[in-house]
């Protein structure tokens, strides 16, 4: 199997708390990649130490995390973002900004200015991201003046937009209704083709819907990871079925 | 609920005066069984207190006007033109003290504002826990000290340092510019600017901080998670505090225009147009201090007044314009 994130031996620390013990997971180039698990369990966490952004809020992290065979943890962490861009669980768009802005504002970071190169790439990205047939007449409204599954996918087009290789998706559809839920899942499908994307989520159903394979997360732990119709249907173990059943959690 | 006409009709077909307060007590009760009375009570007292306030306002500014009538008679706009303020002849044009006002408030915001929100940024984006707990509360205590001190310190402190060092310095070297010509005095609008300068800046700085808070953790994480730096997603966050950063530096705007005490100590009290920055100066604040009690002829008293009336005009067009530009920017920004 074709490996894009090595993940080996990974703690992480709020303070002295510690909420990830000793992880090690193989992330597959160009799949799905689920992580469930009960509220409080370090699902969120664990992707948050993937780009790095744990340590915006504060936390650290011990252990190594290999995208193709480079280090995240000795690299400087504004690179490391470009390659994994991550959507929110609240669509957060920039409400100072226009629509196209927000596409753009990425590559702005980067110091593309060019509106000539910018265009193509903010229409190739919300066309990926499914929105340029209802937006195209209004890339210059604000991007909070749509409804809150364009934002979703609106954020979803800005982080495409940079480029990344993977992404990394924290409960994108928590906040959405379900018709907005059912579009951000055919958008998962459309864009494994070409990128890695880690999920996290709470909805067993989505996980099973979107992934190809589940990982299940317990009390800071990896408890199980396998393809994911072998965690819904014949679980190796007790919790992990447990959980998947809705026994708790 | 029963009509209350028809009861009547059947109460008392023929008493007419008793049938009337029948309907109205009808009306009444009809009213009272729609309307909560505590709400109906609560609502009125609120209104009446908005009010109050509004009427306050109202009351101010026609008292000002008449106690300054003769003096508005007399001169009439040419009190705001005229350059000449000599209670002796009786002439008062109140221009150099506006121009003091106006000069010396500017002036102070342009040094102030972006060491505040320099000071604002450090505090909520930069500083560590442990710093920023005991900084902040450095900055707002310079709030909580009494302008008298300021003034006292600008008079021992301040004004030596600026007459012997200062002035100077800047004639040796900016002497070119008219802003900096003349006798280093150390009492005058340099002073003045600065000390006033230092008195707005906790307030600017201390909202800008409260602002820049306020806007959404989710806002930073989204700029980083692009790969933004610290100071492009700094940039980010002041984007979206603008119109409420713009909001503080008015506030400090209104303050730095009333501002009497520490002012009045240092800026030299000289009712005079100068384009120096050495030179001494007037607010209109300072000269309703330092002559009030001076005043006695009827005239003097109403030129006073007159001028507490242009403060206070002014000091409405200020906040007028700060909820103006706040109110444009947040309907360009499409925000709430």
């Amino acid at each position: 199997m074709d490996i894009k994130i090595s993940v080996k031996n990974l703690e992480a620390f709020y303070g002295k708390n510690k909420v990830l013990k000793n992880i090690s997971i193989d992330i597959p180039r160009n799949k799905v990649v689920a992580i469930i698990g009960p509220s409080g369990c370090g699902k969120s966490t664990f992707l948050r130490c993937l780009n790095r952004m744990h340590e915006v809020v504060g936390g650290t992290i011990t252990g190594s995390i290999l995208v193709d065979g480079e280090d995240l943890t000795k690299t400087d962490p504004v690179l490391i973002r470009k390659r994994l861009g991550m959507v929110f669980q609240k669509p957060n768009p920039f409400p100072t900004m226009s629509i196209f802005n927000n596409v753009a504002a990425g590559l702005r970071f980067n110091g593309v200015r060019n509106k000539k190169i910018l265009a193509p790439i903010v229409e190739k990205s919300l066309k990926q991201a499914a929105l340029w047939d209802e937006v195209k007449d209004n890339l210059e409204d604000s991007g909070v003046n749509i409804s809150g599954g364009q934002q979703q996918r609106l954020c979803i087009a800005r982080t495409l937009a940079v480029d990344p290789e993977v992404i990394l998706m924290d409960e994108p559809a928590s906040a959405l209704d379900p018709i907005s839920t059912s579009k951000i899942e055919e958008l998962i499908f459309e864009l494994k083709k070409n990128y890695t994307i880690v999920i996290v989520t709470h909805n067993m159903q989505q996980a099973a819907r979107v992934s190809d394979f589940t990982a299940f997360f317990y009390m800071g732990e990896l408890i199980e990871y396998d393809k994911t119709t072998k965690i819904f249907t014949n679980p190796s173990n007790k919790k992990t079925e447990e959980y998947v059943t809705g026994r708790f959690g | 609920m029963d009509n209350p006409e028809t009861q009547v009709n059947i109460e008392n077909p023929n008493n007419k005066s008793n049938s009337l307060w029948i309907s109205l007590k009808g009306q009444l009760k009809k009213f009272l069984s729609s309307h909560n009375i505590g709400d109906f009570i609560f609502e009125r007292l609120t209104l009446l207190f908005a009010v109050l306030v509004f009427l306050l306002v109202i009351l101010m500014g026609y008292e000002m006007y008449v106690g300054s009538k003769i003096s508005i008679d007399k001169f009439g706009w040419s009190f705001l033109t005229n350059s000449v303020w000599d209670p002796v002849q009786e002439i008062y044009g109140a221009l150099p003290i506006i121009y003091g006002t106006i000069v010396s408030s500017f002036l102070a915001l342009v040094i102030s504002v972006p060491l505040s929100i320099g000071i604002a940024i450090f505090l909520s984006e930069v500083s560590p826990d442990w710093l920023e707990k005991p900084l902040s509360f450095l900055v707002e205590l310079l709030a909580g000290i009494p302008s008298v001190v300021y003034g006292l310190w600008g008079i021992f402190v301040l004004v030596p340092w600026i007459r012997t060092d200062v002035e100077p310095f800047l004639s040796e070297h900016l002497g070119f510019l008219p802003f900096f010509r003349g006798a280093p005095y150390g009492f005058g609008m340099l002073a003045a600017v600065l000390i006033l300068a230092i008195m707005i800046l906790p307030i600017v700085s201390s909202i800008s901080r409260d602002i820049l808070r306020s806007v959404p953790q989710s806002q930073r994480e989204a700029a980083l998670a692009l790969g933004a730096t610290r100071w492009q997603s700094t940039k980010i966050v002041l984007k979206d505090a603008k119109s409420g950063i713009l909001g503080a530096t008015m506030l400090g705007l209104g303050r730095a225009v009333g501002e009497t005490m520490a002012v009045t100590m240092v800026i030299g009290n000289r009712a005079v147009i100068s384009p120096s920055l050495f030179d001494p100066s007037y607010t209109m604040a300072s000269v309703i201090a330092n002559e009030f009690t001076e005043a006695t002829s009827e005239m003097y008293l109403s030129a006073l007044i007159q001028l507490a009336l242009v403060l206070f005009v002014l000091t409405i067009i200020i906040n007028a314009m700060a909820k103006l530009l706040v109110w444009s920017m947040e309907r360009k920004l499409g925000t709430r």
